[in-house]
This record gives structure tokens, C-alpha cells and sequence, in this order.
């Protein structure tokens, strides 16, 4: 698994609550049997003007002028900045997979939905927790600020802003550490092959119809 | 001791090991998988050289993708069609069950588990899927994981979790006719969000959740995800116990007996604690009907599209305006002055016998009105459909206007042929209205099955009490 350690990156501002996976990654897109070249397509209804079609060449299509990551100024982006409850809806992991497509590694948001943010962990990307007012205000310092960039420590889980404010952050040590390493979660889980194996056995015996 | 919640007795049997930090290695009973979510799973298995641990605890069916339409001649979206056939081979070549799009009991994965007994109280249960929650209806541990997750159960039988908190959304009372688990689960989501069950596991109580049917509580926990909790679930009871019986899937004999003995101790304890408590009054629940692009953006069927100008804050205000913009309505509008153009009975959340029974009582001896293009039945599974023929519920339909389809998730996302056009505005029985979730530009209205039939008679919103 991609790894996750520090990141400066210029940061993108997506003013919407509850951004659905449905708009993050569009349902006809969600027929590949692959896992990569989702980026394209990464928030297809509202990136384009036109319609989009798996296998459909992405290159020559109608950009929407209006939406944010269509902007000059925001080109380059890999810090995406949100509103709450982002990621909400389908479990599709197709989400973040089309977001670290694109160049996303660390989303920012009062709150995400469940799913979403356990997917974003097996797979590079850092989804980090701010109390709403402050995110709030990084809207506001992004908007007026071209070029707007926050530097990103996941070690001393802390996110830096161009005045060299520092913003601490809240993560899950477990998923720290792999993040931060790159684990791969089979190989560690099958570590527990006896613990597993133990607990089958057990199960066996004390509820045999769940092994019929 | 103080008592336990349904969700600790449940967490507490599947434990295999936990961290120091209490990251636990939960032990998966039951693997749901369908074609959407799982070839990049097999693919990872295979490029990692792994095989998977317990074929016998999964099945596998195709439904997103399925034509609801003949399909004696496979599927014509060739990128549809290789997805399905992707299951099919990873299905051969690993030894899973799968339920083929050609098996009657093929259908949707959340109707086809209790169905076949696949889903029993006690268990956890897991799916590359977000409704996976409806499961819980049967007093199991259900949630939908992605396809890292998928790889992972495939792999060791297990998943890494921390324990959700708890919350406990006591429903007493007793609903008022024409109401329905539908109209509960919008409530709900309407009172605490969409994002209000986010880090909880969502217990479901009360005189009235009690009262509910098998289906109408798999409806209501379908819905929990929509209140962002992962799962939902409800107490085992009698009615529980006795949908479960004679399953094919369901033990028998003695292992019967052992089973129901243990499934009749998950419930709550009446002193156990929850984290949070959230009480509704039955008896005040109207029929719903949602107007925006997010499930809780909903009012009742006698209500009006809010005025962005009474949005509690600047976000609301903004979304509200958005949703608005996009749903073609402008505030102040009747519920009852919206007309639909199209018009989805089916889903994994209203697809199931009880909730054809109820759309065909309102169709029964009326037509589709001439201003609706569509009005689309799509039942949940092939045993649903043979059913609800048995029943004479497809002439009802048929007679009326509507189009009696083949089972899979059709219309409820859109990734069949089955979809809306731009503009088009459709009363739908599914669980989702996002911007975009029924086809580019479709705008969506979720209400119950009554309710849907009754706005494809009526061709718009209709209080369904009194037509």
C-alpha cells in the first residue's frame, strides 16, 4: 500500500456538505474490473459539461468553467478542502481510488462518513478531522489567498498553514502506523493465523451452523 | 454487572484478538459479494498468490449490472457484461457459490441473504456494499465495507475494527395506516441527518419497530446508512426467529434448536447504556417524501419544498439553494403540486413481497397516469417475482400501466439500462437522491411503495391515506 508521510500541497476548496460518493465517482465508471485511471473521471457530473461514458476519451471534453477544480489557481491541487459528512453514501472504494488518481493524498473536513474515511486509509490517502470553525476559516484563507499550500505531518499528525500556524490533528494509532509504513493489512492479519484458527475451532463447537 | 447493548453481545462473540489500542480482529460469519465491488478483490488475491479462507461463508450473485428486461440474450452493455462475467470466472476458479443472473434465486444481495437464510441472527455479516446494514434487521452485526475490506474477508475471514458507539432510536407507539418502515427510516433521517448516526452502530427499538414486519425492518435498517451509521440493526424476537425457519441456508434439527436458544438472548438488556438516545413518537410520523439531494432533506406528503431563506445556518442555506437549483423546485411549492415523469417500485430497500402487496393494494383497479412515461416494478429477486405472481400482483401491475421487470437493482442506481434523463423527476422507492444517483440530471423523490404507486396513479404526490 501507498505510504503516507508528509505532504506540502496546494489545497483546493470544494464548498458542499455531504458530497456523496455518487458524486465523487460517478455509477457507470464503477464498471471497471480495474482499479487505476479513475482520475479522469473524478467528480465527472460536476467536472464536465457533457456526458461521461466508461472508455469514453476524457481529453477533449467540455470542461464546466464554474466548478473548482477546473480553475487555474487550483491545478496541481493535493489537498482537497471540504465540508462535512464527505464521502457519504456508497461504500464504492472506486472514491478514493479516483481521488488518488487525480492527486489527492490528504482530505480536510469537519467530518466524514465512515466507509469513505476507512477506505482512504488503504489507500495513501489522509483523511484529517477539524473542528468545523476552523475549517471554516482555512475556506476563507484558501479563497483570498492564491497559491494557498498547507504542509502536512502525519508523524506529528499536525497541519501547517503559510503563516506557520500549526493545527494539530486526531488519528487512530493503528492506522497511523500503517499509513505511515505502507502495511499491507493481509500480511499483518495472517500474523494471527493461530489466533484465527483458535477462534474457527471454537465457533465450531459452540455454533456449528455457521459452518455447515 | 451493568447490562449490554445487542451491538456489544454481538461484537464481544466474533473477537479474535485486540490490539493494545483496542483495534479488534473481528471474525466475519457471512460474505455477500456481487460484481461491482469485487474483481479488483480477486484480482488482489490472485496477484498476491492467496486463495480464499472460507469459500463456504460467501455467495456471490450479480444484480447492479443485470438487464431487468429479457435476458435470454446475456446483457448488451458489453462493459456491463464483462463485469458479470468477471464474477462468474472468479466464482469458478475460486469455488463460491454463486446465485447466476439465469438462477431463480437470483436477485438483489440484501433481498437474497435473509431469502435464502444466508443471513442469520447472531452473525456478522459483510458486503461490498453500503446497504449491507439492512441485514441487521435480523439481529446480526452487518455493514458494507470496500474492496480492500473485500480482499481482506476473502482472505482471512476477518476485519480490523474499532468498536462503533451506540445509539438507540426507540420508536413508540403505533403508526398511523398508510405509514410505513419507510416513512420511519425518512423520519429518523430527517430529524438527526444524514450524518447523524456517523460513528454509531444504530439500534433500532420500541413498541413500533416491534411491530414491524421482517421486511419492514429491513427497510428501516437498509436506511441506517443513510443516517450515516454503517449498520443498523434490531433485537431478535419471535417474528425473527419465525421468518428464519425452514430457510434453505437456516440450521436445522438440533443445530436448530442450539441456534434459536442463543438468538433468543440478542437484544439489549433492558439496563443496558447507549451513548445516545434518540425517541420518536409513531403516532406523529406522516407519510414522507424527500425534495432535495440528500436523504434528509425530506417533509411529509402534506408539506411544501422549504425557502433557503429559513435554512438554520449559511452551509444549509447554501446546500438548500443548490438542491433546489438542481431538483428544478422553488421553495414554498405543495409536496402535493410535484409531478413525476417517472415512477421505481423496487430496490434493496423496497423491493421485498410485503412492499409489492403494498404498491399493488393502491394500483389494484387504477392506471398509470398518461403524464408518467414510465412506471418501472422491479422485484427483488426471482423467488420475489414468482411470489408476488403466484399472488396475481404482476396482472394487478400490468393492468394498470406499469412495466412488471426481471429482478436486480435497475433503476436505484442506474448502472443497468434502466435509468432517468436529464430533467426527468421520478418517485422512487430506493434509498439514495443524490445529484445524479438515477442517471445524469434525474431528479429523485424517495417515498415508500404506497406512495409510489399512488404519485404513478395520480401523476404527482398523493397523500396516500386518503386517495
Amino acid at each position: 500500500m501507498l505510504a503516507f508521510t508528509t505532504l506540502d500541497g496546494l489545497v483546493v476548496p470544494l464548498d458542499r456538505a455531504n458530497v456523496d460518493t455518487d458524486a465523487i465517482i460517478p455509477k457507470q465508471f464503477l464498471k471497471s474490473i480495474k482499479r487505476a485511471g479513475f482520475g479522469p473521471n473524478l467528480f465527472d457530473e460536476w467536472r464536465y459539461l457533457d456526458h461521461g461514458e466508461p472508455g469514453k476519451p476524457n481529453h477533449d471534453r467540455p470542461l464546466n468553467p464554474d466548478f473548482v477544480l477546473n480553475q487555474p489557481r487550483y491545478q496541481g491541487a493535493s489537498v482537497l478542502l471540504a465540508r462535512e459528512n464527505f464521502g457519504c453514501g456508497s461504500s464504492r472504494e472506486h472514491a478514493p481510488w479516483a481521488l488518488e488518481d487525480y492527486g489527492f493524498r490528504a482530505i480536510i473536513a469537519p467530518s466524514f462518513a465512515d466507509i469513505f474515511y476507512n477506505n482512504c486509509f488503504k489507500n495513501g490517502i489522509l483523511p484529517i478531522v477539524l473542528d468545523a470553525t476552523l475549517v471554516d476559516r482555512l475556506f476563507r484563507e484558501c479563497g483570498a489567498i492564491e497559491g494557498y499550500a498547507l504542509t502536512v505531518d502525519l508523524a506529528r499528525q499536525t497541519v501547517t498553514t503559510p503563516t506557520g500556524e500549526v493545527i494539530h490533528f486526531e488519528v487512530d494509532a493503528g492506522r497511523k502506523h500503517r499509513l505511515l509504513n505502507g502495511l499491507d493489512d493481509i500480511g499483518l492479519t495472517l500474523l494471527q493465523g493461530d489466533k484465527i484458527k483458535a477462534y474457527e475451532e471454537r465457533r465450531k463447537i459452540e455454533a456449528p451452523w455457521l459452518f455447515a | 454487572m451493568p447490562g449490554q447493548t445487542l451491538f456489544q453481545k454481538l461484537w464481544d462473540a466474533h473477537i479474535v484478538h485486540v490490539e493494545a489500542d483496542g483495534t479488534t480482529l473481528l471474525y466475519i460469519d457471512r460474505h455477500l459479494v456481487h460484481e461491482v465491488t469485487s474483481p479488483q478483490a480477486f484480482e488482489g488475491l490472485k496477484l498476491a498468490h492467496r486463495t480464499p479462507r472460507r469459500v463456504d461463508a460467501a455467495i456471490a450473485v450479480p444484480d447492479h449490472n443485470v438487464p431487468t428486461t429479457d435476458r435470454s440474450q446475456g446483457i448488451a452493455d458489453p462493459v456491463s457484461r464483462l463485469q458479470v462475467e468477471t464474477l462468474d470466472a472468479n466464482c469458478a476458479e475460486f469455488g463460491i457459490t454463486e446465485f447466476k443472473m439465469d438462477d431463480i434465486r437470483q436477485g438483489i444481495v440484501h433481498v437474497i441473504g435473509p431469502e435464502e437464510g444466508l443471513t442469520l441472527p447472531g452473525m456478522t455479516v459483510v458486503c461490498g456494499d453500503s446497504h449491507t446494514s439492512t441485514h441487521g434487521a435480523f439481529g446480526a452485526l452487518a455493514f458494507g465495507i470496500g474492496t480492500s475490506e473485500v480482499e481482506h474477508v476473502l482472505a482471512t475471514q476477518c476485519l480490523w475494527q474499532k468498536p462503533s458507539k451506540t445509539l438507540l432510536v426507540k420508536v413508540e407507539g403505533q403508526l398511523g395506516k398508510g405509514v410505513t418502515a419507510k416513512d420511519i427510516a425518512l423520519a429518523i433521517i430527517g430529524e438527526i441527518g444524514t450524518a447523524g448516526g456517523t460513528g454509531y452502530a444504530l439500534e433500532f427499538g420500541g413498541s413500533a419497530i416491534r411491530a414491524l414486519t421482517m421486511e419492514g425492518r429491513m427497510t428501516l435498517c437498509n436506511m441506517a446508512i443513510e443516517a450515516g451509521a454503517r449498520a443498523g440493526m434490531v433485537a431478535v424476537d419471535q417474528a425473527t426467529i419465525d421468518y428464519v425457519k425452514g430457510r434453505p441456508y437456516a440450521p436445522k434439527g438440533d443445530a436448530w434448536d442450539k441456534a434459536v436458544a442463543w438468538w433468543r438472548t440478542l437484544h439489549s438488556d433492558p439496563d443496558a447504556a447507549f451513548d445516545r438516545v434518540v425517541e420518536l413518537d409513531a403516532a406523529k410520523i406522516e407519510p414522507q417524501v424527500t425534495w432535495g439531494t440528500s436523504p434528509e432533506m425530506v417533509t411529509t406528503v402534506g408539506g411544501r419544498v422549504p425557502d433557503p431563506a429559513d435554512a438554520p445556518n449559511d452551509v444549509k442555506q447554501h446546500d438548500w439553494t443548490r438542491a433546489l437549483e438542481y431538483m428544478g423546485l422553488q421553495g414554498g411549492t405543495p409536496i402535493t403540486g410535484i409531478a413525476v415523469d417517472k415512477v421505481f417500485i423496487g430496490s434493496c430497500t423496497n423491493s421485498r413481497i410485503e412492499d409489492l402487496r403494498e404498491a399493488a393494494s393502491v394500483a389494484k383497479g387504477r392506471k398509470v397516469a398518461p403524464s408518467v412515461k414510465l412506471a418501472l416494478v422491479v422485484p427483488g429477486s426471482g423467488l420475489v417475482k414468482q411470489q408476488a405472481e403466484a399472488e396475481g400482483l404482476d396482472r394487478i401491475f400490468i393492468a394498470a400501466g406499469f412495466e412488471w421487470r426481471e429482478p436486480g437493482c435497475s433503476m436505484c442506481l442506474a448502472m443497468n439500462a434502466d435509468r432517468l434523463e436529464p430533467g426527468e423527476r421520478c418517485a422512487s422507492t430506493s434509498n439514495r437522491n443524490f445529484e445524479g444517483r438515477q442517471g445524469q440530471g434525474g431528479r429523485t423523490h424517495l417515498v415508500s411503495p404506497a406512495m409510489a404507486a399512488a404519485a404513478a396513479c395520480a401523476g404527482h404526490f398523493v397523500d396516500v391515506r386518503n386517495f
